[in-house]
């Protein structure tokens, strides 16, 4: 067979891989830690945001009701809220279920007080590209990217929280 | 030949757009139960039991790729 006719196909061959990994690629390009977080707003999460979360310590957690870390992490994030939320920690829980009704139920056995929304469209989980479930991403007050938990590893997560909330919200309440 | 081009950048497309990346957040259908490998502890019993005894295999039997992906 001739040399440059099979050097051809194969070029032609490689170029139309090439042509569709974007697509097995496709995401947004993530978030890294000093980063200014997107603005929550236009993502068209279906449920209540908070009013204001300027000035606040923000941690946003990506979870789904399929997630088995997610359960274990539910209780944790009930008792940073509760031990933070008046020093001026914001919990947004974001759920990335197909279905609503899997996410209320899901919170049916596992109460929560802190915010929860709904990612739908997976417009911010997409934008923020998480490589693991959960993902949990601790906002400063200033509204960057202060860490990244991927994954929930029990109290070695939960010391971690309370580390970076005690720090934040130490510095936070020093500086007013 | 310009056949046999066209015809092998088209048979890459095709199987290139076999390859998907699934997200974490899409994982839904095969954190399922049923997507489980050991589902059914008497089956990967038996099938244990054949290829140790036909074949003097044991172990390896983890896929990775399946389940929830979590963490």
């Amino acid at each position: 067979m001739n040399m440059s006719l099979v050097k051809k196909s194969l070029w032609a061959g490689a170029l139309a891989l090439a042509m569709c990994a974007p697509l097995a690629l496709a995401g947004g390009k993530g978030v890294k830690v000093g980063d200014a977080f997107p603005e929550l707003s236009s993502f068209g999460l279906e449920g209540k945001l908070p009013d204001d979360l300027k000035g606040k310590v923000v941690l946003v957690d990506f979870w789904a009701s399929w997630c088995g870390p997610c359960k274990e992490s539910f209780p944790v994030m009930e008792e940073m809220h509760k031990k933070y939320a008046a020093k001026g920690l914001v919990i947004l829980a974001v759920n990335v279920d197909e279905d609503a009704a899997a996410m209320k139920d899901f919170l049916k056995d596992h109460p929560a007080t802190f915010t929860i929304v709904h990612d739908a469209k997976k417009q911010l989980v997409g934008l923020v590209n998480i490589s693991s479930m959960p993902t949990s991403i601790v906002l400063g007050k200033d509204g960057k990217v202060v860490s990244i938990h991927k994954g929930f590893h029990g109290k070695e997560t939960a010391k971690q929280y309370a580390k970076e909330f005690d720090e934040l919200l130490g510095a936070n309440q020093a500086s007013q | 030949m310009k056949k046999l081009v066209l015809l092998t950048a088209l048979g890459g497309l095709v199987l290139g757009s076999g390859c998907a990346t699934v997200k974490p957040w899409q994982r839904n259908t095969l954190a399922d139960y049923k997507m489980r490998g050991d589902r059914d502890p008497l089956a990967i019993a038996m099938d244990e039991h054949i290829y140790f005894s036909r074949e003097a295999a044991s172990g390896g039997r983890g896929v990775g790729g399946g389940g929830c992906g979590c963490n």
